[in-house]
């Protein structure tokens, strides 16, 4: 690299007549883009893969154990060895060296093999290693760079040095706001932007702000402990009590894209490579990380089509996340579906559950419940209609069913679990006598109750379409857009009625609503009707528990909405993925007022900072929300404390603004008067000044003018 | 009250001004000829026939009897305001884009495009007294910024011309030896093309209006950066009022990309803000295209707005509006 020392530069500095005293160095701009060979802190864990890059050893094995062969037999044996790994990869030209002694002229046993790429060379490592090619000679195969490594390994064993202790880092911090605010992460332009969202002082308060802070996207875990990052090397979680500091890294050279299991614990990244044959599916990497240690748990490696949806192959992309977590918030689970087949892992030993997956001809979807080890998976029908499409419920581990469903003439499933996994409904698409065209039916699952029981709901006109289904988070209600766009209706129905605990029942139908998501509130209760794309950002605030609408407004051209994770307040944000104008976001109260608004161009994130559950057993909420007025009494004197000491600011500025244009009014008009006589001349000494703008009074200026029209002109005559 | 939709342009408005008086209002579009209007009532009182092109700017003599029009014919034309008769010609070898009449009528700052491998320039030509006395020869030729200047101005008594353009740089240059005197500063100053410059009634700071979506107010003598004026959309044309401490601006989305969205993503309205405080106070809507021009009559009881679409309209203020409190 392009370092120098200091007594150098000073040298250079002499040579060139600089004096290096006189220079400010801050003056001094670089062009952008270049680093001039100086190392960001951000990339000396990188440092030594790129350093096999730069030299290609990254795609150069050695494969050992070859016959040792005389001259003649040379060509013959190069052959061979040549046919064995262009089947695996590209060799490059010139790529396969044999080394030969020079006194004897007979090979040496071994030979060098570079391909194009480093996923080649590790691919012929691992089939090449141990091939036999006849008794005696058993390919041991290496990748360069590994022989590198272990060279460097000291001989003598030297005791490990012992770091002090130092605490960790309060990650949980800002839990502990005295406000109470919520933390977001905005992504604009090439600036990544942590804010607090101070809705009491009707403003984001910054937090924290890095430039280049991700290469393509940032992520939340979901407790909201880590803010992760992805770069080109791999991803990074960052954190801490104050400000945001790097954690820890996860290499995967091009990473594509990343998860979080539900309690943190666990990242797994995805990439996908370009294979030398374009005839070849891409080579898909996914990596599992501890995210604390950074160890990588299991990696994955394969081509596309095994990692594609249904594992039937033919479908381009890989759905993500590939690996779905089950279990519950332990971490406990996570399995990915292959062809007729689901394999769970578990994490104790991140190996397959009893060693084998689970058998499930042609199954097409599976889900969690996002609280228990329970599998819900989905297999169409079969046979052409011979045997019907089955939905069934399977415990892990014992890998026992729970409960199943046939279901009959169906052309399509969707699995919806609710929040804390009390239901699950499952949307059915019938085909109709006529097989023309379908009409839709919902299939709930009481999860919690004995023997799981089923109940069918069919809308009240069956042939509408369902353009959206939510349940509310940890309740037991649900809504579902139907009906035809551009105006169609909204029902909410609940799984418990007074009387009648045990049925479903519709609470109400909503007639003509521009909407086409719905997005509840985390805490229940409240749900926003949003008509976004089609609709231009449509939004309405609705109660349901009082069944009446809180808010209508519009955020025009809005392309997404995200409740923060309390419930009190709304982002809608216009991201620049669609047009360029209007890029920013909204602050909304859940009742639907609109707090702020910032615009940014270019922007193209907006993401909460999720929170941990609350450790309070839901008695204490219920104790909370009857004494209500008791706790609450407190935050309204703060907010009006704060609303007092606004307006005080907002005046104060006022005052400061007129004050300062008054002081360029006052300025403007004495040079103005001081010119006039000048300004005369250059008119031919015809007129004067015309209005004086700085008075209002429009009927005196015009006086003005006449009078002194007059007089002056018979000077000129004079 | 109601505006007065002044349709006598087949293409779209590129210029507005109003004479001292304020009773005419002259327009220049991108068809041939600009117009002369009544600006009370929008009736028309006639045409000036003359250019081949598109005509970008106009200026109008203290005493109204010269009209002066810039043209992308490479040419700038004197005009007999009341007669509609030309009276002189000056050629250039590039369109011209913005013309502008010094104190006394006397000179004339005109700005030339980039053209064909001629850089862009800024020239001043003696106004003689007497058409049939006219010259065509520039008293001082500036170049130097680079790309197109959209619009250059007398700063006070002459002394010195403010020049604004696409490199988004303004420029106060010597109005008798061409010397380049000061530059915005890049930190502070527009991101982007600068579209428009008004100068206030008395000449003591001017407008500027980019495409960055902003307008920024300058002291004319000292180039200090007093305003800035955040808005939504790039703005294409500004105007303070005379009378009262507001300032519009005039814009919209491209006009290409104009059939590809929702009328409203176009925030074709002209917007009215509070000179001292920034905050906005208004808009005025009803332009189906971008606004590309915006003038105030002088006596600050109407203004007049030109759009992409063709229309000009005349909006006189209804009492409420001398009544803003904010």
């Amino acid at each position: 690299m392009g370092e120098i020392s200091l007594n150098e530069l000073e040298a250079r500095a002499d040579a060139a007549g600089i004096d290096l005293s006189q220079i400010d160095l801050d003056s001094i701009q670089l062009p952008p883009g270049d680093d001039f060979g100086i190392i960001s802190d951000d990339e000396d864990v990188y440092q030594e893969e790129q350093m096999d890059f730069d030299y290609g050893l990254g795609n150069t094995i050695v494969v050992d154990n070859l016959p040792v062969v005389p001259k003649e037999k040379f060509d013959k044996l190069e052959g061979v060895v040549r046919k064995i790994y262009s089947q695996i990869g590209v060799i490059k030209e010139d790529g396969l060296w044999m080394p030969v002694d020079p006194d004897t002229h007979k090979t040496l046993g071994y030979c060098f093999i570079e391909y194009n790429t480093p996923q080649e060379a590790e691919l012929a490592k691992e089939k090449t290693n141990g091939y036999k090619l006849d008794r005696a000679h058993i390919f041991a195969v290496n990748m360069i760079e590994d022989f590198n490594r272990f060279m460097k390994v000291p001989d003598e064993w030297a005791p490990p040095e012992i770091r002090p202790y130092v605490p960790g880092e309060n990650l949980q911090k800002w839990l502990t706001d005295e406000k109470a605010r919520d933390q977001f992460v905005i992504r604009a332009g090439s600036d990544t932007e942590v804010f607090w969202n101070d809705a009491r002082h009707l403003k984001p308060d910054p937090v924290y702000k890095r430039a280049y802070w991700t290469e393509s996207f940032v992520q939340r875990s979901p407790l909201g402990t880590y803010l992760a990052t992805v770069h080109r090397q791999g991803a990074a979680v960052w954190g801490g009590a104050s400000t945001f500091n790097r954690l820890m890294r996860y290499a995967h050279p091009q990473v594509k894209l990343i998860d979080f299991s539900p309690g943190e614990k666990y990242l797994v990244t995805y990439s996908s490579h370009e294979p030398s044959n374009p005839r070849d599916a891409n080579r898909v990497v996914i990596n599992i990380f501890d995210v604390r240690t950074g160890k990588v748990m299991r990696d994955f490696k394969g081509s596309a089509d095994e990692f594609a949806i249904g594992g039937t192959g033919g479908v381009a992309g890989v759905s993500w996340p590939v690996f779905k977590w089950g279990g519950g918030k332990d971490d406990k689970y996570f399995a990915k579906i292959g062809k007729n087949m689901i394999s769970v892992y578990e994490t104790e030993s991140f190996s397959l559950v009893d060693k084998k997956s689970l058998k499930a001809e042609s199954v097409v979807d599976f889900s969690w419940s996002p609280t228990d080890p329970i599998l819900a998976l989905f297999v169409p029908e079969l046979g052409g209609g011979n045997q019907p499409a089955r939905v069934s419920l399977i415990q892990i581990p014992s890998k026992e069913e729970l409960r199943q469903k046939n279901l009959f003439s169906v052309s399509d499933c969707k699995l919806y679990w609710q929040s804390n996994g009390d239901y699950l409904a499952v949307k059915a698409d019938r085909y109709t006598k006529t097989k023309k065209s379908t009409y839709t039916g919902f299939e709930l699952f009481r999860i919690k109750e004995r023997d799981i029981p089923i109940e069918v709901l069919e809308l009240d006109n069956k042939n509408d379409k369902i353009i959206a289904f939510a349940w509310e988070p940890k309740g037991h209600r649900f809504a579902v857009i139907h009906g035809d766009s551009p105006r169609p209706d909204v029902s909410f129905y609940s799984m418990r009625t007074a009387h009648n605990t045990g049925r479903v029942s519709k609470l109400t139908t909503l007639k003509g609503k521009q909407a086409n998501a719905l997005f509840w509130s985390p805490s229940g209760r409240y749900i926003i009707l949003a008509g976004l794309k089609g609709f231009n950002g449509q939004l309405e605030f609705y109660n349901v528990d009082e069944l009446e609408t809180m808010a209508t407004a519009e955020h025009f051209t809005a392309t997404d909405i995200e409740w923060d994770p309390t419930g009190r307040y709304v982002a809608t944000s216009v991201t620049s993925v669609h047009h360029e104008m209007e890029n920013g976001f909204n602050i909304w109260s859940f009742n639907g007022k609109l707090l702020y608004r910032i615009l940014k161009d270019h922007f193209f994130q907006f993401l909460w900072r999720p929170r941990p559950p609350s450790f309070l057993s839901p008695e204490k909420e219920e104790e909370i929300a009857k004494n209500l007025k008791k706790y609450s009494k407190k935050y309204e004197a703060e907010d009006q404390d704060v609303s007092l000491l606004l307006s005080e600011q907002d005046r104060e500025k006022r005052r400061m603004l007129k004050d300062e244009w008054e002081k360029w009014v006052s300025e403007w008009k004495r040079l103005h008067e001081e010119e006039k006589l000048l300004r005369q001349m250059l008119r031919d000494g015809e007129a004067s000044d015309e209005e004086e703008e700085y008075e209002a009074k429009e009927v005196e200026v015009e006086e003005l003018l006449d009078v002194s029209e007059e007089v002056l002109f018979e000077f000129g005559q004079d | 009250m109601r505006p007065i939709l002044m349709k006598g342009h087949e293409r779209p408005l590129t210029f507005l001004k109003y004479n001292r008086e304020g009773d005419l209002l002259f327009s220049c579009a991108k068809d041939h000829n600009p117009t002369v209007w009544f600006a009370d009532n929008g009736e028309r009182l006639g045409t000036y026939r003359g250019h081949n092109g598109a005509v970008w700017c106009c200026d109008v003599s203290r005493d109204s009897m010269l009209l002066i029009t810039a043209s992308a014919d490479q040419s700038v034309k004197l005009w007999n305001v009341q007669t509609g008769a030309q009276l002189y010609t000056f050629s250039f070898n590039s369109p011209a884009r913005s013309v502008d009449f010094s104190v006394g009528d006397k000179f004339a700052v005109i700005t030339t495009d980039p053209f064909m491998g001629v850089t862009s320039a800024i020239n001043v030509k003696n106004i003689a007294d007497d058409p049939s006395q006219q010259s065509g020869e520039s008293m001082l030729t500036i170049t130097g910024p680079t790309g197109r200047i959209n619009r250059a101005v007398w700063g006070p008594l002459n002394k010195t011309i403010i020049s604004a353009g696409e490199d988004s740089v303004i420029r106060i240059w010597d109005s008798e030896t061409g010397k380049l005197l000061k530059e915005s500063d890049p930190e502070v100053g527009h991101k982007k093309p600068i579209t428009s410059l008004t100068k206030s009634a008395d000449g003591s700071h001017f407008l500027t209006g980019s495409l960055d979506k902003s307008a920024k107010l300058w002291d004319t003598r000292n180039l200090t950066l007093i305003k800035t004026y955040a808005t939504e959309r790039p703005v294409n044309a500004v105007t303070m009022s005379p009378l009262l401490d507001h300032v519009v601006l005039g814009g919209g989305q491209d006009a290409s990309s104009v059939t590809t969205t929702d009328h409203r993503a176009g925030k074709f309205e002209a917007k009215f803000y509070d000179k001292v405080l920034q905050e906005e106070i208004g808009g005025v809507k009803g332009h189906f295209g971008p606004i590309n021009a915006l003038a105030f009559n002088p006596d600050g009881e109407s203004f007049s707005s030109g759009g992409e679409d063709g229309y000009v309209r005349l909006h006189h203020f209804d009492p409420d509006y001398f009544n803003i409190k904010i």
